[in-house]
C-alpha cells in the first residue's frame, strides 16, 4: 500500500466496501427460506461450528436470520436514502427561485428538524399504517432536511457567484445555467450526501422497527430480532443480541466508510492529500 | 440593545409559528393513520361482544366521529388555555403525565447533555488540533464506530454486561421493585439512572466531537494561526487562545442542536431499560393510539428543541463581540 496514493487507496476501499455489501445483500436474498425454518430439536444452541451465530428458541438459524435481516435493511436503506436525497435536491434547487418559495422551503426544513427524528419517523410510520410501507415512508420523508439545507446553501452561494451573474447578463437561458454551472457543482455534494444518508436510514429503520413501529414481527428484520432477544437476555442467551447487532454495526460502518471515501474522491480541495 | 431586542422578538415569533406548524403536522399525520383507537385498546374480540350503544359511547369518548378540522381547532383552543386534553391510556390529564415523565427523563437528558457536551468538545478540540496524529486517529475511529452503532443495541450490550453478567447495576425501571414509593431514596433513583444516562452520553459524544474536530481543523489552517506560530507561540497556547475562542460559536450551536438527538436517543434507551420517562410514554402512546398524549409529547419536545436553538442564538450575542455590538448582521 505504501506506493499507492490517497486516491487509489480510497478507490480500492470504496470498491471493497461495495463488494462486501453486495455479497451480504445477495446472501440474505438466497437464505430467505432458510431463515424461516423452525426445528425444535436444535433450539437455544449457543454458537458452534454448524450454527455460527447460534439458534433461537424456535431453533431458527441466527446466521441466516441475521443475513436476511441485513439484506432487507440494506434494500430499505437504498430505497429510502434515494427518495430522501432526491427530495432534498428538488427542494434545495427550488430555493434558487428565491422569494416566498425559498422562505417556505427553509421554514419546512426548520419545522422537520424541530421534531426529534425518531418521533417524526414514528409519526409518519403510524400515518401510513406501520409495516413495510410505514417504515419506508417514515425514513424517506424525514431524512431530507440536512441535505436540503446543504444544497440550499450551495445554491444560494452559486447564485451570487460572479460567473453565474456574468452568464445571466450575457443572456444565457436559465436552463443552460442550471445545466452548465449548477449541476457540475452540485453533483458531488449530492452523491456524497446520498451515500452518507444510507447509514442514518438503516439505523433509523432498525430503531423504529425495534420500537414496534416498523416491519411486522414475522419478518426477520434486525430490529425484530433484537427486540425479541430482549426477552431472553436475563436467561443468558447473549448470542441472540450480540451477533445480529454487531453485524448491523459492521454494515453501517461500511456504508459510512464508503461515503467518506467517495467524499475524498469527489472533493477537489482534498485531491492532493 | 434595541437591536438585540428586536432580534429576540423576531426569533420568538418564528419559534411560535414553527410550533404551530409542528402541532398541525403531527395532528394531520395522526388523523391520517388507519389506527383505530377502539380496536387497539378494546381488542377485536371484546369489540365483537359489545352492543351498538356501548360502541357508540366509546367512539364518542375517543372522538372518532368528529371531523379533523374541528378536532384540531378544539385541541388548539384548549392548548392555548393550558389544557392539553386527557391521556386515553393513563386516564390522567396529558400535562400531568408529561410533567411526571419529563421529571424522570430530565435526570437522564441533562446528565447526558452535559457529559456529551464537555467530553465531545474536549475530544473534538484535541483531535482537530492534532490532525493526522495518533490522538486524532483514535478519537475519530471511536466516534465513527459509535455513530454507526444503534443506541438501543449499545443499551442492550451495557445491560447485558453490567446488569446480567456482573450484576452491578439494575436491569431496568427507575426505582427498586416492591418498595413503597415514599421510601425510595435519591440514591435509588440515581442508581437506576446510571446505565441509561451512560448509554445516552456515550452516543451523544460522537456527533459533537466529530463536528468540533472538523471546525477545529479548519481553524488550525487559518492565517492567524500561521502568524501566531511564526511569532513563536507554543502549540498549547495557540489551541487555548486562538482555537478555543474561534470554536466557541460552532460549539454552542452543536451543543444546543444536540437536544433533539438526545431526546431521540432517550426514546430508544428508555424502551430498553423500561425507564418510565417521556420517551417510553411516546412509544406507548404511539402503539396504543393515544392521540392527545402523543400530540402533547411531540409539541413539548419540539418546544425543547426550538427553545434550545433560541438560547444558542441569544448566546451568540454574549460570546461574540461583533454580534454584541450589532456590527455583524445575522
Amino acid at each position: 500500500m505504501r506506493h499507492w496514493n490517497g486516491r487509489r487507496a480510497a478507490l480500492a476501499l470504496l470498491l471493497l466496501a461495495l463488494l462486501v455489501l453486495c455479497a451480504v445483500t445477495a446472501a440474505g436474498c438466497l437464505l430467505g427460506e432458510q431463515a424461516m425454518v423452525t426445528d425444535f430439536s436444535r433450539k437455544n444452541l449457543s454458537p458452534c461450528g454448524a450454527f455460527l451465530f447460534g439458534t433461537d428458541w424456535m431453533g431458527r438459524d441466527m446466521l441466516a436470520r441475521t443475513l436476511t435481516g441485513l439484506s432487507l435493511s440494506i434494500r430499505i436503506g437504498l430505497l429510502t436514502a434515494g427518495v430522501s436525497a432526491v427530495l432534498a435536491l428538488v427542494l434545495g434547487l427550488a430555493s434558487a427561485l428565491g422569494g416566498w418559495v425559498d422562505s417556505v422551503v427553509s421554514w419546512c426544513i426548520d419545522l422537520v428538524m424541530g421534531i426529534p427524528h425518531i418521533l417524526l419517523v414514528m409519526l409518519i410510520s403510524l400515518a401510513f399504517g406501520k409495516g413495510f410501507v410505514g417504515v419506508v415512508a417514515g425514513v424517506a420523508l424525514s431524512h431530507w432536511p440536512s441535505l436540503a439545507r446543504v444544497i440550499r446553501g450551495e445554491v444560494l452561494q452559486l447564485k451570487g457567484a460572479t460567473y453565474v451573474r456574468t452568464a445571466e447578463k450575457l443572456g444565457v437561458s436559465r436552463l443552460q445555467i442550471a445545466r452548465r454551472h449548477f449541476l457540475p457543482h452540485l453533483l458531488p455534494q449530492f452523491l456524497t450526501g446520498l451515500v452518507l444518508q444510507f447509514p442514518h436510514a438503516i439505523l433509523h429503520e432498525a430503531s423504529v422497527t425495534f420500537l414496534g413501529f416498523g416491519l411486522s414481527s414475522e419478518q426477520p428484520a434486525i430490529g425484530v430480532i433484537l427486540s425479541e432477544s430482549m426477552n431472553y437476555l436475563t436467561t443468558g442467551k447473549w448470542w441472540l443480541a450480540v451477533f445480529p447487532g454487531l453485524s448491523l454495526v459492521l454494515v453501517v460502518v461500511l456504508f459510512a466508510a464508503m461515503g467518506e471515501q467517495l467524499r475524498k474522491l469527489l472533493d477537489p480541495a482534498s485531491v492532493h492529500r | 440593545m434595541k437591536h438585540r431586542l428586536t432580534f429576540t422578538g423576531k426569533k420568538l415569533i418564528r419559534m411560535l409559528l414553527l410550533l404551530l406548524g409542528v402541532s398541525l403536522a403531527a395532528f394531520l399525520l395522526m388523523s391520517a393513520s388507519p389506527l383505530d383507537p377502539l380496536q387497539t385498546n378494546v381488542g377485536q374480540a371484546a369489540l365483537g361482544t359489545m352492543s351498538q350503544e356501548q360502541i357508540a359511547k366509546l367512539e364518542d369518548y375517543w372522538g372518532v366521529n368528529d371531523p379533523p378540522a374541528q378536532r384540531y381547532l378544539g385541541w388548539l383552543g384548549d392548548f392555548v388555555r393550558g389544557d392539553m386534553g386527557t391521556s386515553l391510556l393513563y386516564r390522567q390529564p396529558v400535562s400531568q403525565v408529561i410533567g411526571q415523565r419529563l421529571q424522570n427523563s430530565l435526570w437522564l437528558m441533562v446528565f447526558a447533555w452535559v457529559i456529551s457536551g464537555v467530553l465531545g468538545l474536549t475530544l473534538g478540540v484535541i483531535a482537530g488540533a492534532n490532525r493526522g496524529g495518533l490522538a486524532d486517529k483514535l478519537i475519530r475511529g471511536y466516534c465513527l464506530l459509535i455513530s454507526s452503532t444503534p443506541a438501543f443495541w449499545l443499551a442492550l450490550l451495557l445491560l447485558m454486561i453490567f446488569g446480567v453478567w456482573l450484576g452491578w447495576l439494575p436491569i431496568g425501571l427507575s426505582v427498586p421493585i416492591g418498595v413503597d414509593a415514599a421510601s425510595v431514596t435519591l440514591a435509588d433513583r440515581l442508581y437506576h439512572a446510571i446505565l441509561p444516562a451512560l448509554t445516552l452520553s456515550i452516543t451523544g459524544v460522537a456527533n459533537i466531537a466529530l463536528h468540533t474536530r472538523e471546525k477545529m481543523a479548519d481553524i488550525m489552517e487559518q492565517d492567524y494561526i500561521l502568524l501566531a506560530r511564526a511569532r513563536g507561540e507554543s502549540h498549547r497556547s495557540i489551541v487555548l487562545r486562538h482555537g478555543l475562542r474561534n470554536v466557541a460559536l460552532p460549539a454552542i450551536t452543536l451543543q444546543f442542536a444536540s437536544i433533539s438527538e438526545i431526546f431521540g436517543g432517550s426514546v430508544l434507551v428508555e424502551q430498553v431499560f423500561s425507564y418510565p420517562g417521556l420517551g417510553q410514554a411516546a412509544v406507548n402512546a404511539g402503539l396504543g393510539g393515544d392521540l392527545p398524549l402523543l400530540l402533547g409529547i411531540t409539541v413539548v419536545s419540539a418546544a425543547l428543541v426550538f427553545g434550545g436553538n433560541l438560547i444558542a442564538d441569544l448566546l451568540y450575542g454574549v460570546v461574540d463581540p461583533k454580534i454584541r455590538r450589532g456590527v455583524a448582521k445575522l
